[in-house]
């Protein structure tokens, strides 16, 4: 499997090192130099000698998205810091490119929700977090909050 | 017509100006506080608050009922968003968004988001028509109808200059429209005469172009000075 990720911040870095442990092909697309280091750290060898692949460019550039391999490209996940950023890009990579798998951050739970409807895979850590608040809370009568999402 | 602006820069806030003086009913929507502050001053309630990619912003300034809904942010990740969510589910009839980088006017087309106005992309063909490469220029790609609008002018030497339009072998798929001259611009007959400085308007299939200012130049030849 290759898979490409937008955005190596905290998550982006560590879902794209635990794909690579699991024997994945894995390319990273970031604006930010920083972000290598990131994917260095902790690391026994340095992210490239693992046989991860790394490339330098904003993520709405076409040749940028080429260079880093979407063509061929089994699963393209979109984790910028910005939302719009993501779901532009995520529909660049279906619409366009055609990748199999397109899976998307959205921290805004609207938003995530009604493109969740219009056949993107979204993930919302919003969500996810007031759900875990709510049971924090209430306990279990978070239950039916919960449910209503 | 109701019109909902997001993005009061220079370009939006001017909008909502001029859109307002005509008498239409505006609501101008920015995110940057101070910015929100000063525009509020002149425009008064027809200015909001508020960052309009979300959804409840869009929402409280009445998309549902918008005739028309602009997107001038400075980001194009917003506008392309913004056009989206209010054509796709807000079912506006028509959007209008801007390119900030005419660049990404690709992906805007992709996720049809039309039109997109780029000011660059603008700018640039203002220049193309003040400096003609071989005294052609594109005024206009109908590009869903598959149709150009060009402008070419009549060098002195030109095989069309001094003879009648049905003397001129246009290509199928292309008409002469109109003829400009310095006492003003008319639709020819075909038995107008052409005349060396006319400025010609031809609408055309896409890709005639070649064949087209053959007829208008010189000696077939682009003159590079």
């Amino acid at each position: 499997m290759f898979v490409l990720i937008v955005g190596a911040g905290r998550v982006g870095s560590a879902v794209a090192k635990a794909t690579l442990a699991a024997g994945h092909e894995i390319s990273v697309l970031d604006e930010d130099p920083l972000s290598h280091e990131r994917l260095d750290k902790d690391q026994r060898d340095s992210w490239e000698d693992s046989g991860g692949q790394f490339t330098l460019g904003t993520a709405l550039e076409i040749d940028a998205l080429l260079e880093a391999g979407i063509e061929r490209a089994d699963v393209f996940i979109a984790a910028t810091n910005g939302d719009n950023t993501n779901l532009v890009i995520a529909q660049i990579a279906r619409r366009r490119f055609n990748v199999p798998k397109v899976i998307v951050r959205v921290l805004d739970p609207y938003r995530a929700q009604w493109y969740e409807e219009q056949g993107l895979h979204t993930i919302c850590p919003t969500q996810h977090a007031i759900v875990m608040f709510e049971r924090a809370v209430l306990g279990d009568d978070a239950g039916a909050v919960a449910a209503r999402g | 017509m109701y019109i909902v602006i997001v993005g009061a820069g220079k370009v939006g806030w001017n909008l909502a100006r001029e859109l307002m003086q005509k008498r239409h009913e505006v609501t101008l929507i920015e995110s940057d506080r101070r910015r929100y502050l000063v525009v509020e001053q002149e425009l008064e309630h027809a200015a909001q608050y508020g960052d309009g990619t979300e959804l409840w912003v869009l929402e409280r300034a009445g998309i549902q009922r918008a005739d028309m809904v602009i997107a001038v942010t400075g980001d194009d990740e917003d506008n392309i968003l913004i056009c989206q969510m209010a054509k796709e589910k807000f079912l506006c009839e028509r959007i209008i968004a801007r390119a900030n980088n005419p660049r990404n006017l690709q992906h805007f087309k992709l996720l049809g988001i039309q039109p997109a106005v780029s000011a660059t992309d603008l700018i640039l063909r203002l220049i193309e028509h003040e400096v003609p490469k071989y005294g052609m220029v594109h005024l206009l790609d109908l590009a869903e109808d598959r149709l150009e609008i060009i402008e070419l002018e009549v060098a002195d030497a030109a095989p069309a200059a001094g003879r009648p339009v049905r003397d001129i072998q246009m290509p199928t798929g292309s008409l002469i429209i109109s003829v400009l001259r310095s006492d003003g611009g008319f639709v020819p007959s075909p038995d107008t005469v052409v005349e060396a400085g006319d400025e010609v308007l031809v609408v055309l299939d896409p890709g005639l172009e070649d064949e087209i200012t053959r007829h208008f130049i010189g000696d077939g030849q682009p003159d590079d000075d």
